[in-house]
């Protein structure tokens, strides 16, 4: 590029003016590859438009409207604020579906980061068949998020499913689980945290960038075991650690195939797995309210981005970067 | 001798910790497992018996479970599997030619406002699937393609858009790994940006384009979502919303036969998983993703 610049004739004129030597005239070649770089990019523009952007807007305009989506557009009928308002104060089953979602991010995220770390710190020292190991417990983040697993695993907590058969071991009478409103969502919990494995291969790629010469430093300075992962593991794994709460914190807000499974599409028991998305599919397919629901849509939207802006402000506190690393 | 001794005992308590780590390993494996031993044992048991066997094993084994789940309702489970993979492969094909045409223009293409537009499209990775599901429901409807002449238009149209920006970033990633010399020299060759794009990147590609493939069949494979919204007659399901029939219809009656059906169609991403293990893992791993 530079060997280009100082070809070009005009080399003496623009020096002259310092700042704009660098905005040569594009020269044919560059028009060119930039037609070309835009004819690349127009499905993903078509996309991004049609798909994401118009739609997105649209359901911003919505959400200010009364639609039930099977009259035609010009039939909305614009309320205001009310849709937001009905959802802030007059909606017990909008903060019941916010309680739910919080409440299971709250606690499944965390120990399904503790188990996924705890597992890749066991693998990373392991010797033999940790290719294995490592596949056989991502398995379960592959099929997880599916109606056939979600079905098996309702059985599962169910009066005759097979965690009933293993508390009779140790005499201990179980029940429904699935049907008691106050273990349902217990259930759906533990079966994300059995899809442990996806954040677990990304600790353990994370663990392997740690120079072993950090723990024979520490080792040397007399740390034991404990010490080392406080004082070495900890600190170089947090970007790894940061990266995978953002990521399960966004995708713990999104259940909704296990919690339909469960409730049959309904919520219960008593709303107790309510999930928000659940809880908008309800309103927007089954009641076909879908001003509010474009509503809760965007208020979901915002939330996310509040809380994934609130982990970065955050971050910078914790997240240890160390210089010179690659990343 | 004196020397050598808390070497060997140093070795030994490492064996030891090793026969430990092995064993916890191995026990948290069994829990992790035991659920889908459990899936497939239920589903060969008897209607009887699934009340009363918690176990794995089927004391009374009924194959017919598979025949009878698979003809369970008045469209057989031929058709919901045929619906499934077409869905599945045109998903398939859609991102794969989308998205790396995409990842072309911002790995390699330098054109006004390149930057904005990747971070737009870094931007639209965080965007919630219902959320937008919602405004592009409401869209697809006005068009008359939800419940129209081939329902699963709203399903295939935004895959052929590059809309699944993770697997842009993907292949962006994957590109930029590729050495600039080879289209310097392609360019020196008189190869134009189309040139460049067939011959060089698109051969080298291939290692991207078939962890795109992989992980697109079995996320739309097991996608359940927009399926649920956009099928509406039953001779058009899909798979995992045929699946919610079982939890409708049948209460506890058809157990066995559900539990069949489960195994069935989660068996396509089994075989996946043993046939190309190494490379999902790592396909999560260089752009450390959802599961």
């Amino acid at each position: 590029m530079a060997l280009t610049t100082a070809n070009t004739p005009s080399v003496h004129a623009s020096q002259a003016t310092g700042a704009s030597a660098k905005r040569r005239r594009p020269r044919r070649g560059q028009q060119r590859e930039g037609l070309a770089g835009y004819i690349f990019l127009s499905p993903w523009l078509i996309g991004l438009m049609g798909i994401t952007a118009i739609p997105m807007l649209l359901s911003l305009y919505l959400s200010f409207t009364n639609y039930d989506v099977l009259s035609p557009l010009g039939e909305a009928e614009w309320v205001g604020l009310a849709n937001y308002k009905r959802m802030f104060t007059s909606d017990p089953s909008y903060w019941r579906s916010v309680t739910v979602t919080v409440s299971f991010a709250l606690i499944a995220v965390p120990l399904k980061l503790a188990a996924a770390l705890g597992v890749a710190l066991l693998l990373n020292k392991a010797w033999r068949g940790v290719g294995l190991f490592r596949g056989l417990f991502y398995l379960p983040s592959l099929i997880g998020g599916s109606v056939a697993l979600a079905i098996v695993w309702v059985n599962m907590f169910n009066r005759e499913g097979a965690f009933n058969g293993f508390l009779a071991i140790f005499g201990i009478e179980g029940k429904p689980w699935v049907n008691d409103p106050s273990w349902a969502l217990e259930t759906l919990m533990v079966l994300a945290i059995w899809q442990f494995g996806a954040p677990m291969v990304i600790f353990l790629a994370g663990l392997k960038q740690v120079p072993t010469e950090l723990y024979e430093a520490a080792s040397v300075d007399g740390a034991g075991r404990f010490r080392q992962f406080l004082s070495v593991t900890l600190p170089m794994l947090s970007p790894v650690i940061f990266f995978n709460l953002v990521l399960e914190t966004i995708n713990g807000f999104q259940g909704f195939t296990a919690a339909f499974v469960l409730s049959d599409g309904t919520g219960g028991p008593v709303d107790s797995t309510l999930m928000y998305t659940l809880n908008l599919y309800l309103k927007g397919w089954r009641e076909y309210e879908m001003g509010y629901a474009s509503a809760m849509a965007w208020v979901f939207l915002l939330a996310i981005g509040i809380i994934t802006a609130v982990f970065f402000s955050t971050g910078r506190f914790w997240v240890h970067y160390s210089d010179g690393d690659d990343r | 001798m004196v020397a050598s001794t808390p070497a060997v005992s140093r070795r030994r308590s490492g064996l030891g910790r090793g026969v430990v780590r092995t064993a916890i390993l191995l026990l948290i494996l069994a829990v992790v497992l035991y659920p889908l031993i459990w899936m497939v044992g239920t589903s060969f048991k008897g209607q009887t018996e699934i009340v009363s066997n918690t176990g794995v094993l089927p004391g009374d084994f009924t194959p017919g479970n598979y025949t009878d789940g698979w003809n369970h309702f008045d469209v057989s489970f031929s058709r919901f599997f045929l619906n499934s993979a077409m869905v599945a492969l045109l998903t398939v094909i859609g991102n794969a030619i989308s998205c790396l045409v995409a990842a072309y223009a911002f790995a390699r293409l330098r054109f006004p406002l390149r930057g904005f537009w990747f971070a737009v499209m870094i931007g639209t990775l965080l965007l919630p699937q219902h959320v937008l599901t919602i405004p592009q429901y409401i869209l697809f409807k006005q068009f008359g393609w939800v419940g129209g002449e081939w329902p699963y238009l709203p399903l295939l149209v935004p895959q052929f858009l590059a809309t699944e920006a993770f697997f842009v970033f993907l292949m962006v990633q994957f590109m930029r790994g590729i050495p600039r010399e080879l289209d310097e020299a392609a360019k020196i060759d008189g190869a134009s940006p189309f040139g460049i794009f067939r011959y060089v990147m698109l051969p080298l590609s291939r290692p991207a384009l078939v962890t795109t493939a992989i992980f697109s069949f079995i996320w739309t494979w097991n996608e359940f979502f927009r399926q649920l919204v956009y099928l509406s007659d039953l001779s058009d399901y899909t798979i995992p919303v045929a699946m919610t029939l079982f939890i409708d219809s049948t209460g506890q009656s058809a157990i066995g036969p559900m539990f069949a059906m489960s195994v069935l169609s989660l068996l396509p991403v089994f075989l996946f998983f043993v046939a190309f293990q190494r490379l999902l893992v790592e396909g999560i791993n260089t752009s450390g993703l959802k599961g």
